[in-house]
């Protein structure tokens, strides 16, 4: 049932290419009703999901045989998590788009593939299938921003897809290794975990296909297309992009290169760690000194998936319950913040200099806007009683018991997190001179037309996040749970043997 | 054994009503206050209530409720409430009423106000209660984003920076100390203060920390790490109290805010710092205290001393008010680093270091109250004079309001440490069971004592006495509501000062408890 | 001796080029005696449905009466994957032959569609040659009729240049390879293949064969324009007609590797020497692997700085030739099932784009980047034809290129375990950097804002449009369910003769 998630998006794309009903109305509601859709089935799944650790297949068939490939989708308390993040993420991206005037067909058909795409990988335990899913992710991201987009988009575009292709390309050359030393039988992944590939193989396949993955998991210093990219990509593409596809590199990290890897996950831990702290110390100061407030978010974001990454490499089960309870968690909020800066200022200040913003009196005109950004970047700060706290918590555990300067020195990125959230919201909008007045003036430094109000539609998209983002925050058990019981599974008892939990 | 939710029902009350009073629009700023006053008022007779409950003669925690939260990492919703716990909420359920009254004149933003300090008040609640590390990090982080707004939006010229510095100074600190206890917690497994607390007691804690975190390696020896780890928990309740030289923060938070919040700031939350170091240093890192104790003690001294000399030099009377609370602050840090002082065992040194943590939660009661009811006061010359607030602008004011001074006085006296009101009983228990642990330091200490006395008069004198200038001459006294205001803050600290015992009946077996385990 | 019982046998197996020949002159001789006095479009769309049919009917005669085996005389073999690679051929040969779209060349119509044929019979020939003497003529027969077919466009000067390039080199190339054939008689004294291949294996090796070698590499690289025999492509793409040059890259690709498979595969299996990593042994194996691997590298990076659509095909030609050399190197079943696989969905993206790129070039007057602008607006049908082209070529899921090129992958990495990975890092990086080029052209289409608001739709004749749907349908199937082919290629290589 579950597998409706993919199908429902991949059936709004085909509903929107050939059903030629003009109109952004028609469009929005074909996107609209397709993930809710998909966010209704993920709902119901987990709602009747038990864990007990085994994969629950979907479907599976023959799909290639002369290859050994098949067509297998199943799930596991991670996809679940996951499914559901991305289920949530694309009604709240179609609820921040709901002013899209320009191309709207074609906008929520790209929309709708890259939502199919992501669904895709998260659901697939064929690797041949799994690549399939991430390479046909990549496409519809180049359009969205290219077309779409706004600050220096064409750029921004193009960096995005090169780098994503290279990363899948690394991952390529590995999976038709593994595949060749394998006997050249299956692709499927839990066969190929069970491999036990040699320690030599291991020591170049983990770090080549590791990396391959982390690129689009905006791994430091190959993470110069996220900022680019997010910034000039339209807002609900930015959310998904922050939320959801960048997860999928820190996922396909986890699923492939971990699981089939685990003897070179043990050689390079060490390196990649301090590239996940690198990530989030050097994230945060450059987002520290920006002046536009999207490169904010745009940096904050390589900053939180450090912590992934950082869970990841840290060897043991509490990092890496973690690093998926942060991929949650970021997705949630990165979808938040992007909806705010971009949807809610954006497209009404039409600027995002936060110099410029500084005079628009922000914080009393879009009392809603300042209201959840306030409320969004306590959680981006890793604030209790957000998502981010219980996540952080995870990865700091798991990295203090193995790298105990790495665990500082993210603290320290957890400082300068809080720096620059402060900085960013007290200039866009609570600049000290434009500060509380008297009911009834607005005394805007920089006076314009009046705005629209806050829709509906971005109220509810806004609200549903933050609720989320506070349940889980406030009660994350049933997820960490989800998320244990993956790991305790037979899938990675390669893994399992090496890191000890 | 779960009780009825009494201290739960204690956060959610003034969470719910800070909610409620949150939504109201601008123009309902009289419902409003009413409402918010209503909450606060609503939780002192809770307050009450509890103590009325509460047996004073046992040491063990009551009121405990402790339900499963997150199983997998141990925490639990875990609340209690001992003697210092109790002291504590009471004093917030009485500064913040108080303050809320002072800040009744307030027109802008009127129902966010409000809101914020029922969600302030909510989070002292939630971290003078809490048992359970993840719970209590919940509150005492979260009681940091209303004091920001409050000082943000309603503060002074320099509100700006002056709570940007508050809040990543802040965070850094809890940073420190959330790396420190997770350390912790990885090594005993649990989040649970009381376990902590045994661990640290039977001395298993550094065994421990280097048996489950693998960088033992750095450290060469056990205590070496254990010993690390303690600094970066420390920090994060140096910054808090604040400690020297941690303190920097303060004097521009305190002076920008508005005087109802400072009030908050300081008989609230600074007790917030030494409240952690009773409840989570103190029990948890006790060989790792005496083993840095020298240092500490004149860190403390230090704070005490260089802080009073600061005060001494402002020209700002909130500016100089909010240093003397440093200096009062590092009384308590002197009382607690003092009862760690290793000693033989025997009925003298129990008996001194008693007096010394009776001392240090008499003080922060007393300075609570003391505290705020200066800063009220402050407020009050800050209202009549137009926002001036510098030390030389006034003088004479006794002949023009003559209640206003005397009241004040009497506040500034209590502050002093005069015999009689109530700042004195803390500080002469400290000063008693100080010396007697360390005398040298606790002699340097009374230099402080000496200078805050010489500042206090100063600015009575500067202030009340003096000829009378021109543009003073209509100065208002004290009207009916205001007397009504101080009042209660009036007749604490005569009584108070006269039976100190109010308080030490409450806290006494705690003490008595602590003291037992700090026999060795 | 050969018998008239053998002549009909030897009719039976090659009834298919027989039929085409017929189609050939039926062509001639109706344009004479009829269709020439027919006007413009009436003429040729008669000439089509002739022409059609009669494909259509060799196609039919491949179903109904396979040959298998070897005929008499030992110069003709054909087995159940030759007998894809024809059909395979067959069709591209017919949708090349549906793209044709008036223009100054039409009023040799009839020609075309004659030497379309013949262009045609030469390339199964090609795909069926077993004897050394044979596959020159066939080689032969198909370059002569492309090269006619390229110039055919006498209006155009750039056509007439293209031919003569194409002419030039591809005598050269012809001089080669007869050269080294020559040699390799001379050599073993056998000219079909398998004696050739069993002589070679069995004798060391002569000096004068390793000579042999690399003629007959150079000539067949000419043929399927690898680096650096390359240097007529980018001319010969731009310049010629559309239909020619769509035929050009699919058929004449598909029938060269298709023969190169076999000739290096059974021809020349003694000398083949290995290139894999830190085993170098002299042969035709790395020669080859040198040859993939700088076209691979060349032909993306010239493709890199084209402002021409057309030349940037070509140099993409280039690369293209350079992956499915990577199978012929991985030999076996896996490498002969890849060859053929990717041959056959190259060719069909080809014709497609080349469609697609005359489509606009008649629409525009030129085929330089700026011709493609707003093309999502103007005809989004043709755009979205143009994204699975060329992302099908780019290798991008779900389209049948990517699972083309990812088995040409797999097939030569399964090879030595991994001996070949330096020779597939490459591949796989040169691969990323042809994204770049292709997203360009994709990018003026869908990205860049038209000039004028207003531009009218694109005008193509019915069949020409059908054509390009019918190939992105295909690339579409194959990449979702490539087992359709791939099963069909396995089966026919499980029966044994290739």
């Amino acid at each position: 049932m579950l597998a409706w998630t993919l199908y429902s998006a991949f059936l709004g794309v085909l509903v929107l290419m050939f059903v030629p009903v003009p109109g952004a109305r028609w469009a929005r509601g074909v996107a609209l009703a397709s993930s809710l859709t998909g966010l209704g089935i993920a709902l119901l799944e987990a709602v009747k999901f038990k864990p007990a650790g085994e994969l629950i297949t979907i479907q599976k068939w023959a799909w290639i045989p002369s290859l050994g490939i098949d067509f297998h989708l199943a799930y596991d308390g991670i996809s679940l998590t996951l499914v559901l993040l991305t289920g949530i993420a694309s009604v709240a991206g179609i609820l921040f788009s709901w002013n899209v005037e320009k191309r709207p067909r074609e906008f929520f058909a790209f929309y709708l593939a890259l939502i199919g795409g992501v669904h895709g990988v998260f659901l697939s335990f064929d690797l041949f299938q799994l690549f399939v899913f991430y390479e046909i992710a990549i496409i519809p991201k180049y359009f969205l921003i290219a077309i779409w987009g706004s600050t220096n988009r064409e750029f921004g575009a193009m960096k995005l897809a090169l780098y994503s292709f290279v990363g899948s390309a690394l991952v390529l050359a590995v999976m038709v290794a593994a595949y060749v030393l394998s006997g050249s039988q299956t692709f499927s992944l839990p066969e190929l975990a069970k491999v036990g590939f040699s320690a030599d193989f291991q020591r170049w396949a983990f770090p080549v296909s590791f990396v391959g993955f982390a690129i689009l998991a905006g791994l430091w210093p190959f993470h110069t297309w996220a900022p680019t990219g997010h910034v000039a990509a339209p807002t609900a593409a930015s959310m998904l992009l922050a939320g959801v596809v960048m997860k999928l590199g820190a996922y396909g990290a986890l699923r492939v290169s971990m699981a089939l890897f685990p003897q070179g996950l043990k050689i390079w831990h060490e390196s990649i760690g301090w590239l996940a702290v690198a990530g989030i110390v050097l994230g945060a100061l450059v987002a520290l000194a920006q002046s536009d407030f999207k490169f904010v978010i745009g940096y904050s974001s390589v900053s939180h998936m450090g912590f992934v990454l950082l869970g990841l490499a840290s060897m043991n089960i509490a990092g890496l319950v973690g690093a998926v309870l942060q991929m949650f968690s970021h997705g949630i909020l990165a979808g938040l913040l992007f909806g705010v800066v971009g949807r809610m200022v954006y497209d009404r200040a039409h600027t995002r200099n936060l110099d410029e913003l500084k005079q628009l009196n922000l914080g009393r005109e879009l009392p809603f806007a300042a209201a959840t950004f306030v409320l969004a970047g306590c959680a981006s700060m890793g604030l209790p009683g957000f998502s981010g706290f219980v996540a952080e918590l995870q990865v700091l555990m798991g990295a203090w018991k193995r790298f105990p300067w790495m665990a500082i020195a993210a603290g320290l990125g957890i400082v300068v997190g809080a720096a620059y959230t402060l900085r960013a919201m007290q200039r866009a909008f609570f600049a000290a001179d434009a500060g509380v007045l008297a009911p009834g003036t607005t005394e805007s430094a920089a006076p314009h037309d009046p705005w629209e109000p806050i829709s509906c539609a971005e109220k509810l998209g806004a609200v549903s996040l933050l609720a989320i983002s506070i349940a889980i925050g406030l009660y994350p058990a049933w997820m960490m749970i989800w998320i244990q019981s993956a790991f305790d599974g037979a899938f990675f008892a390669g893994l399992r043997k090496v890191v000890g939990w | 054994m779960n009780t009825f939710g009494s201290l739960s029902a204690l956060i959610f009350i003034p969470l719910v009503a800070g909610l409620v009073v949150a939504f109201l629009p601008a123009r309902a700023a009289k419902a409003a206050k009413g409402l918010a006053f209503l909450a606060a008022g609503l939780c002192a007779g809770w307050v009450a209530w509890i103590g009325g409950r509460f047996d004073s003669a046992q040491a063990e925690m009551q009121f405990v409720e402790k339900w499963p939260w997150i199983p997998s990492i141990k925490v639990d919703y875990h609340l209690g409430l001992d003697g210092l716990g109790l002291v504590m909420i009471g004093l917030t359920a009485l500064v913040v009423p108080f303050a809320m009254a002072v800040c009744r004149h307030e027109t802008r933003r009127v129902p966010l106000m409000f809101a914020l300090i029922l969600w302030l008040e909510a989070g002292l609640f939630g971290a003078f209660t809490a048992l359970d590390f993840f719970h209590w990090f919940l509150f005492w982080e979260l009681s940091l984003v209303p004091a920001y707004f409050l000082i943000k939006f309603w503060g002074g010229e320099g509100r700006g920076p002056a709570s940007f510095q508050f809040f990543v100074y802040a965070m850094a600190g809890s940073v420190s100390m959330l790396l420190a206890f997770l350390a912790v917690s990885v090594a005993t497994g649990t989040f649970n203060f009381l376990e902590w607390a045994e661990k640290g007691r039977s001395g298993e804690l550094a065994s421990a920390l280097s048996v489950r975190l693998a960088w033992f390696e750095t450290f060469k020896t056990q205590e070496g790490l254990a010993q690390c780890v303690f600094w970066m928990a420390l920090l994060g309740f140096a910054v808090k109290v604040p400690m020297f030289p941690f303190h920097s923060w303060l004097p521009s938070a305190y002076s920008e805010a508005p005087s109802g919040v400072t009030m908050i700031l300081t008989g609230a939350m600074s007790k917030l710092g030494v409240y952690g170091l009773l409840r989570l240093i103190l029990p948890v890192f006790p060989e790792q205290m005496r083993e840095a104790l020298d240092l500490l003690l004149w860190l403390a001294v230090a704070t005490i001393v260089l802080s009073a000399f600061a005060a001494l030099g402002q020209k700002d009377l909130k500016r100089t008010l909010a240093y003397s609370s440093v200096n009062h602050l590092g009384y308590c840090l002197l009382g607690v680093f003092a009862a760690m002082k290793v000693t033989e065992t025997g009925g003298l040194w129990s008996a001194e270091k008693a007096a010394a943590l009776n001392g240090v939660l008499l003080q922060m009661f007393n300075h609570g109250i003391t505290a705020s009811a200066l800063f009220c006061f402050l407020g009050f010359l800050e209202q009549r004079s137009g926002g001036l607030r510098g030390l030389n602008e006034f003088g004479g004011l006794r002949a023009a309001a003559p209640v206003f001074c005397g009241l004040m006085g009497l506040s500034m006296f209590a502050s002093l440490g005069l015999p009689g009101l109530n700042g004195f009983a803390g500080e002469f228990l400290i000063f008693k069971g100080a010396y007697a642990l360390a005398w040298a330091p606790t002699a340097v200490a009374t230099l402080g004592l000496l200078v805050t006395a010489i500042f206090l008069l100063g600015i009575m004198q500067k202030v009340f006495w003096g000829p009378l200038p021109e543009r003073w001459t209509h100065w208002p006294d004290l009207t009916l509501g205001e007397k009504l205001l101080v009042t209660p803050a009036t007749l604490l600290t005569l009584g108070l000062g006269v039976w100190p015992q109010a308080i030490v009946h409450w806290t006494h077996a705690t003490v008595t408890q602590w003291v037992g385990w700090l026999r060795f | 001796m050969v018998n008239s019982a053998a002549y009909l046998d030897l009719a039976k197996a090659c009834l298919p080029e027989l039929a085409l020949t017929a189609t050939s002159l039926l062509v001639l001789f109706l344009d004479l005696v009829w269709a020439r006095e027919l006007e413009d479009t009436r003429r040729r769309r008669v000439l089509l449905a002739a022409f059609l049919s009669g494909g259509a009917l060799a196609l039919l005669t491949t179903f109904l009466w396979p040959f298998a085996g070897i005929a008499p005389g030992g110069m003709w073999s054909l087995g159940a994957t030759g007998l894809v690679v024809k059909q395979g051929l067959i069709v591209m040969g017919l949708l090349s032959a549906c793209l044709m779209a008036p223009g100054d060349w039409s009023e040799h119509a009839g020609e075309y569609f004659a030497v379309l044929a013949l262009a045609l019979v030469g390339m199964l020939c090609m795909a069926s040659a077993e004897h050394l003497l044979m596959i020159f003529a066939s080689v032969e027969l198909a370059s002569l009729s492309l090269y006619i077919l390229t110039a055919l466009n006498k209006g155009q000067r750039e056509s007439t240049e293209a031919g003569l390039k194409y002419f030039l080199f591809g005598g050269v190339a012809a001089a080669f390879l007869l050269y080294g054939f020559s040699l390799l008689y001379g050599a073993t004294g056998e000219m079909t293949l398998k004696a050739l291949g069993a002589k070679l294996a069995a004798g060391s090796p002569d000096p004068l064969v390793w000579v042999a070698v690399a003629m007959v590499v150079a000539g067949f690289g000419f043929k399927v324009a690898v680096v650096p025999f390359h240097w007529w492509a980018p001319d010969v793409y731009q310049g010629a007609p559309a239909a020619s040059a769509a035929l050009i890259a699919s058929g004449s690709k598909v029938a060269s590797f298709w023969l190169m498979l076999k000739f290096m595969g059974s021809g020349l299996a003694g000398a083949a020497g290995d290139g894999s990593w830190g085993h170098f042994v002299s042969g035709w194996m790395p020669l080859l692997a040198g040859v993939a691997a700088l076209s691979m590298v060349m032909g993306n990076i010239a493709a890199l700085g084209q402002s021409s659509v057309r030349r940037l095909l070509a140099f993409s030609a280039v690369s293209h030739g350079g992956y499915l050399l990577l199978g012929i190197l991985a030999q076996g079943e896996q490498g002969a099932a890849s060859v053929v696989f990717y041959s056959l969905v190259y060719g069909f993206s080809s014709i497609g784009a080349f469609g697609v790129v005359s489509f606009v070039e008649n629409a525009a007057g030129h085929d330089r980047f700026d011709a493609f602008t707003g093309l999502s607006k103007r005809s989004p049908v043709l755009a979205f034809s143009l994204m699975a082209l060329l992302l099908s070529l780019a290798g991008v899921p779900p389209l049948a290129g990517f699972f083309g090129k990812f088995y040409l992958f797999a097939a030569v990495a399964a090879v030595k375990p991994l001996g070949w990975m330096w020779l597939v890092s490459i591949a796989i990086a040169m691969s990323c950097v042809s994204l770049y080029y292709y997203l360009l052209v994709l990018k003026q289409a869908y990205v860049a804002a038209p000039t004028r608001e207003d531009m009218p739709p694109l005008e193509i004749p019915l069949c020409a449009r059908l054509t390009v749907l019918f190939v992105v349908v295909v690339l579409f199937v194959l990449g979702f369910f490539p087992e359709f082919l791939l099963g069909r290629i396995h089966h026919a290589l499980k029966l044994g003769v290739l």
